[in-house]
């Protein structure tokens, strides 16, 4: 089900955190042991197996949207940018790049001597070609909206390619990090029949093995990869879609790799035995859980009642019990700690006095005795919908639906399978409330998610969201590539954000990622762990698998 | 008995074509489409793309016409191709499903035989004795355990503390550097859990059915001319009573037939076997319409046959029925 999680601005390549989505924990002491004691000099060799739970759809990047294809793709194929580990920009298959001073086109020069999986080499004309497969209108692929904005595309020489926009766009550079598609290989095939969906060849650090399905994945290292080759000989995905299962694999030795959940974390890995064996990793996910409120509705067009609904609910309550401490308070649309981020915005800690006081200064008093607020005979009831499928929104949906209703706020939850509530609530905006989660966006152009052109059916802002500032504040926000400028924007839309209250801000969940214990090199950073999987080692005297 | 079996075979006809107009009506009015994965949502797919996709599959048109369209392929016995991204044809992914589960319900379908039979007899010939009791408490416990707590319950104990059983798949990840002997211990290994906990839950039915069976049949005027005669308590049950009362268990068997491609999406999830029940599940939550029908048809044309099989083999097997 977690494919179904809701996404913003992502690309296949990126998605390697969202998979690790299984959140949370307790337990801090051991969660930083990374450092491992003595480690011998990296060496080549061994196998990292992964768990993962659903198998991979395609492994043609272009076609796929599932987090699975994404991670595989992401080691077998090369964008020209990648994000760092500290999620700035650098380079991949693209050297270095030029923006010229409009901010309208960008020049890339690639790499020279990269070769495809299979000896052919790469060039400028395959990075054109996979702009085309993009914007092609018989390609069946989601990736097509960002491509679109690309008024020419052209191949300069062999190594250089250049792009240009009518309009300048703050995430062109970054759209440029999906992955390249072998044109030798595609061109003049039906790109929905082609067999690179099932035996991919990419430029990346691992080259495709074999595919089972439902069964695993195998790949193995890039000996020609351009940034040398990695040390771990062999990735494996392994599917086992049931999280208990997988756990029971991992403590029987034949997973190195899995997400946690948050019961799993603190409940189940606090042993001498498994802290010898494995390490635990949290940080937080690109992700973040919220209430919005339909604001077509009259009881929500007050912003006092929308306060005082955030000052009714307690985030920290909600984290810890559904969480088990695993995540922290949600502020705004962006995660803690990431450049966009601004920590002064108005904050909503648990005060149920001041929720009385806002809902009474906005009218609403309980005239009839019945522990309901009402204003001129109407009850303050509403009903909080949420998708099946997903526990975490359900329970903290039941928390808040007690601490409301001791401020007098009577809240009813439904939940409904996730076809039917998009189709039938989501979509058209026939909803009350609504608890829903964003994941994935690292970039902080959210103009679909907060625009007021994006309320129409099946739009991203259906909370139906107006406010003109905002919208001007996300138009220059996407408009200029200077990070300063956009950082000002950004914050004053937090700000307006904060204020408004259109979502209360739930939680910001963790990954809880946990790896055996012979794997050394791993680095924790705001890009989570994978970042530098090319460089994690087994030391020669503990590898397990030597084939 | 020909033209009895070409009637019979004759009103199949009508009887799955109603079957699949249903099935592809019903399962076009759960709201969700095939493309709602990849576009609600997601804010890089806009109205006009999620319109080009739609018309890429079909969607966009009418329901009666979808329908033609997939009756025209399916009378030329081609089931389409997947609606996932991967659209790959239908008939590759479910033969690639199909001999897992075949062979995990035959094993255990056989494993229910084997002992729900004689638990069967045995109770009813010493009806009301301790062994009786013991077996009816033992089965019913295996009838109300929850298959997927007792799976963990014993991946936990026999699989990681112990040791002793695989707990995932239905192959080692050497699997492949084996010989051929090796590979099937290492299969049958991998299978020893997964068949036992799909058939514990069967045994109380089927030997709760020969009980009954078999308490009917020793009431009859017959068993007690067996008896008169003289004749051994073992012939009497082994070769007149049983013979009788196994001639039921032929329906059940006919009515298990399409069964053996239905598998349990709870069951295959834990022990992580890529069986028929997950591509279904996964089918429907996708709502990969060729996919779902694909299955639906195969299992509709299985439970026609195994219908007409069970009442050819009671025909064969019943000299009453037969000359009737």
């Amino acid at each position: 089900m977690n494919s179904l999680n809701n996404r913003i601005g992502l690309f296949a390549g990126l998605l390697v955190l969202c998979c690790l989505w299984l959140v949370c924990g307790c337990d801090r002491r051991d969660d930083n042991l990374a450092g491992q004691g003595k480690t011998g000099p990296p060496t080549a060799g061994d196998t990292l197996i992964i768990g993962s739970g659903a198998d991979a759809v395609t492994l043609l990047p272009v076609l796929a949207s599932d987090g699975t294809s994404g991670d595989i793709n992401g080691l077998v194929y090369d964008g020209l940018v990648r994000y760092d580990k500290d999620l700035n920009i650098e380079g991949e298959l693209a050297e270095r790049w030029d923006i010229s001073p409009d901010n309208l086109t960008l020049t890339f020069h690639l790499r020279q001597g990269v070769r495809w999986h299979d000896g052919a080499p790469f060039t400028a004309e395959d990075v054109l070609f996979t702009y085309r497969l993009l914007v092609d209108p018989n390609t069946p692929t989601a990736y097509a909206e960002r491509y679109r904005q690309v008024a020419t595309a052209e191949v300069l020489d062999a190594h250089t390619f250049r792009v240009r926009y009518l309009k300048p766009l703050a995430t062109a550079l970054i759209s440029w990090a999906f992955p390249i598609h072998p044109r030798h290989l595609l061109e003049g095939v039906e790109i929905i029949k082609s067999p690179l969906a099932s035996h991919p060849v990419g430029t990346g650090p691992y080259r495709f093995v074999a595919w089972q399905r439902g069964e695993k994945i195998v790949l193995e290292a890039n000996p020609d990869y351009f940034e040398g080759p990695p040390y771990i000989q062999r990735v494996l995905y392994r599917v086992i879609p049931d999280p208990s299962t997988m756990f029971l694999e991992m403590q029987s030795g034949g997973l190195d790799y899995m997400g946690l959940t948050p019961l799993q974390y603190a409940m189940q890995t606090d042993t001498p035995a498994f802290r010898r064996r494995f390490r635990k990793y949290h940080y937080p996910a690109f992700a973040y859980t919220y209430l919005g409120y339909n604001l077509r509705r009259p009881i929500f067009q007050d912003k006092r009642v929308r306060q005082a609904l955030s000052f009714a609910i307690d985030k920290q309550e909600i984290i810890d019990g559904v969480l088990l401490g695993f995540g922290q308070v949600a502020r705004g649309p962006y995660k803690p700690g990431s450049w966009a981020h601004n920590p002064e915005v108005q904050q909503y800690p648990y005060d149920p006095q001041r929720a009385r006081t806002l809902l009474a200064e906005a009218g609403w008093q309980d005239s009839d005795g019945d522990g309901v607020l009402d204003r001129n005979g109407q009850p303050l009831a509403f009903t909080i919908v949420t998708n099946q499928g997903n526990d975490q929104r359900i329970k903290a949906g039941e928390i808040i639906q007690r601490r409301l209703s001791e401020v007098g706020v009577k809240v009813k939850l439904r939940v409904i399978e996730w076809a039917a509530f998009l189709k039938e609530f989501i979509n058209p905006g026939n909803f009350d409330a609504t608890i829903l989660g964003w994941s994935g966006g690292i970039d902080p152009d959210v103009y679909n998610v907060w625009h007021s052109s994006k309320t129409g059916p099946g739009e991203l802002n259906f909370i139906a969201f107006h406010n003109a500032e905002v919208d001007q504040l996300l138009e220059a926000g996407r408009r200029t590539f200077d990070q300063g400028e956009r950082k000002r924007a950004y914050d004053q839309f937090q700000e307006i954000l904060a204020e408004e209250q259109p979502y209360t801000f739930l939680y910001v969940p963790e990954s809880l990622p946990v790896v055996a214990a012979r794997f050394r090199g791993i680095e924790p950073a705001p890009a989570g762990i994978m970042h530098n999987f090319t460089r994690w080692y087994v030391p020669a005297e503990e590898q397990k698998y030597s084939r | 008995m020909l033209p009895y079996l070409f009637k019979r075979l004759l009103l199949m006809v009508p009887l799955l074509l109603g079957i699949t107009l249903i099935s592809f009506v019903v399962i076009h009015l759960a709201p969700g489409e095939p493309t709602d994965l990849q576009t609600q949502l997601n804010p890089e797919v806009s109205a006009e793309l999620q319109q080009r996709l739609r018309a890429q599959y079909d969607l966009d048109q009418p329901l009666m016409v979808q329908y033609g369209k997939w009756l025209g392929r399916l009378v030329r016995l081609d089931f389409g191709d997947s609606f996932s991204q991967d659209r790959r044809p239908v008939t590759a992914k479910i033969a690639e499903r199909l001999p897992v589960t075949i062979l995990i319900n035959v094993l255990s379908i056989g494993l229910i035989l084997v002992v729900a039979v004689p638990i069967g007899i045995l109770s009813a010939v010493r009806r009301n004795s301790h062994f009786d009791r013991l077996t009816t408490v033992f089965v019913f416990v295996g009838f109300a355990t929850p298959s997927f707590w007792l799976a963990l319950l014993l991946m936990d104990v026999l699989g990681v503390r112990y040791g002793l059983f695989p707990i995932v798949g239905l192959k080692s990840l050497g699997y492949d550097y084996l010989s051929w002997s090796g590979r099937v211990f290492d299969m049958a290994h991998h299978l020893v859990l997964p068949v036992f906990v799909s058939a514990f839950g069967g045994l109380a039915g089927f030997s709760r059915y020969m009980r009954a069976n078999m308490l009917e049949v020793i009431r009859q005027d017959y068993i007690l001319t067996a008896r008169a005669k003289g004749l051994t308590e073992k012939a009497v049950i082994c070769k007149h009573a049983l013979r009788n009362a196994l001639l039921p268990v032929i329906t059940i068997l006919g009515l298990s037939v399409p069964g053996l491609i239905g598998g349990s999406v709870i069951f295959e999830t834990i022990f992580a076997i890529p069986g028929m029940g997950k591509l279904f599940y996964d089918g429907v939550m996708m709502r990969d319409y060729p996919l779902i029908m694909g299955i639906l048809v195969i299992g509709a044309v299985l439970t026609l046959v195994g219908n007409l099989l069970a009442d050819l083999g009671y025909a064969l097997a019943d000299p009453r029925i037969r000359h009737s």
